[in-house]
């Protein structure tokens, strides 16, 4: 238990080691998030109040979810993929700790690190530029608890899809489908809310919407009381069930690494 | 040499004729998300920002298969910045091959071409779907921008590519100009900010990509109010960028000193 605060710092040091890099990516959030925010006025321009929002919370919710794309890593990928398959997986396994507890500290402090160095720009100009509605300090608390499950999340998905390299040999057809899945569900490409219908109910109880859509709500102070404690319960059952699900993974990789002689 | 090198690549890739269709397919269903995105957004109301649906498909459509034929042949230059910092360009530069096709081609697999599929379908679908009083001038303005379009973002990419010998860490940054570019090209100007959109006509030309001719195939007014020749500039404009980036790129080769290893 004490080694995984230090795997923590460790992770978080490392991904600050770069912050002209961090700051370059966190420009083109911004101007994806000026971009995104005039698509979606154009469209609360001809349907106010849409799903509930309204204006000021469309905009807001383009540049909090621009933020959110460095720490939760909508993206995909993890570096233990190319460590498995290059076989540096197996000095992972060698440890005393195990392989997913270490790996979801060091998440935890990219995603630390990744939210000091480019979460800041989407947001202040956002909210300098446009009608911005900034999160009461009680939201903002809540807010904290919802990104923390978020990224859990997002680790949970993104360590099954590198889980996989042990059983498929190119990891780039997965990665495809699942960058499509994660972008769409959760409310990158738009916000669920906009979704009509059952598309919109699919949607809204998949994981990729505790990753983003779920956590946004929180920060625009759309849900309150048992409501926001429903809504963290959804973001912390799907963590427990990711985890869970990649526990059982790990074992049966484990196994199939011994199988193999490795 | 380009197609020597390019072939080369897609001979490697086609070892494993499944994973090659599978990854096509796979990128051709993560381009498509942008027209979901769109139908998503016509789906609550029939005008947006005073264009309706097949207008903006029009736009996508244009934009899309410029963008993507651009970033086929030219996307990969934004590796230029990791080139540099691991040392591998000077590998490229002892080699009797241009470094700019080096870098074009590298990794050149058939799924690049993936991008071009939800493009040229949802092109073609606006095409027959779109209300214009087709003219032999608007019918050959498709054309004429598309190609317009796709040396325009090609200069793009050259050019950002190029900064970063100066800036090697810009790539972040020069994302916004280049995929950004891609983005907002697939959406009316009238939903842009007035100064962004004049950003974006006068500083980096996006809005000739497709925008101003379009605004000739589909005779919309400009609310830029410029003048009518703009909607025809799109050749001349290609062609500034294009040398533009030419010239950036051979001053930043001429002038790069290696991190002196």
């Amino acid at each position: 238990m004490g080694v995984l605060p230090w795997v923590w710092w460790y992770g978080f040091r490392r991904h600050t080691a770069y912050p002209l890099g961090s700051l370059t990516e966190s420009l083109t959030n911004t101007m994806f998030g000026f971009m995104r925010a005039y698509v979606l006025l154009a469209l609360w321009d001809v349907r106010p109040s849409l799903g509930g929002y309204d204006a000021a919370d469309a905009v807001t919710f383009c540049f909090i979810t621009q933020a959110l794309i460095g720490p939760v890593q909508v993206f995909g990928g993890m570096e233990l993929t190319e460590r498995i398959r290059n076989g540096d997986v197996a000095i992972d396994l060698h440890r005393p700790v195990g392989l997913q507890g270490w790996w979801l500290a060091d998440d935890l402090g990219r995603a630390a690190g990744s939210l000091l160095l480019r979460a800041g720009p989407p947001l202040l100009a956002g909210a300098l530029v446009f009608p911005f509605r900034a999160p009461a300090p009680a939201n903002l608390a809540a807010f904290a608890v919802a990104g923390v499950l978020a990224v859990t999340v997002g680790f949970g998905l993104r360590y099954l899809v590198a889980l996989a390299m042990f059983w498929l040999h190119d990891d780039r057809g997965l990665n495809a489908v699942t960058l499509v899945m994660s972008l769409f569900f959760s409310g990158m490409i738009l916000p669920l809310v906009v979704f009509p219908g059952r598309l919109g109910d699919v949607a809204r109880a998949l994981p990729w919407a505790a990753q983003i859509q779920v956590p946004a709500d929180v920060f625009l102070g759309r849900h309150t009381g048992a409501g926001l404690l429903g809504a963290l319960a959804f973001q912390a059952m799907w963590a427990a069930l990711l985890l869970g699900a990649g526990a059982l993974l790990t074992r049966a990789a484990r196994r199939r690494l011994v199988v193999h002689g490795g | 040499m380009y197609g020597v090198l390019a072939w080369a690549w897609i001979r490697a890739a086609a070892q494993y004729p499944v994973s090659m269709v599978l990854l096509a397919l796979a990128t051709a269903l993560v381009t498509g998300l942008d027209v979901a995105a769109i139908l998503l957004l016509f789906a609550h109301a029939p005008r947006i920002a005073g264009f309706t649906a097949p207008e903006v498909l029009f736009l996508y459509g244009t934009s899309a298969l410029a963008f993507g034929i651009s970033d086929i042949v030219l996307g990969t230059t934004e590796r230029l910045g990791y080139h540099v910092r691991q040392g591998t360009l000077d590998t490229m530069l002892v080699r009797p091959v241009s470094p700019l096709v080096q870098i074009a081609t590298e990794e050149f697999s058939p799924r690049r071409f993936g991008k071009l599929v939800p493009a040229v379908l949802v092109l073609a679908y606006a095409l027959t779907r779109v209300d214009v009083a087709w003219t032999a001038g608007r019918a050959a303005m498709v054309p004429v921008m598309v190609a317009a379009g796709t040396a325009i973002f090609g200069g793009l990419w050259v050019l950002t590519g190029a900064v970063q010998f100066v800036l090697v860490d810009s790539h972040g940054a020069s994302k916004s100009v280049t995929y950004g570019g891609g983005f907002l090209t697939q959406y009316p100007m009238t939903m842009f900010a007035r100064d962004f959109v004049r950003g974006v006509t006068f500083v980096v030309p996006l809005a000739f990509v497709n925008w101003q001719p379009a605004l000739y195939v589909l005779d919309r007014p400009d609310p830029l109010g410029l003048p009518e020749a703009a909607r025809f500039a799109s050749p001349a404009v290609a062609a500034l960028v294009c040398g533009a980036g030419a010239l950036a790129w051979r001053a930043g080769l001429r002038h790069y000193r290696s991190t002196g290893s």
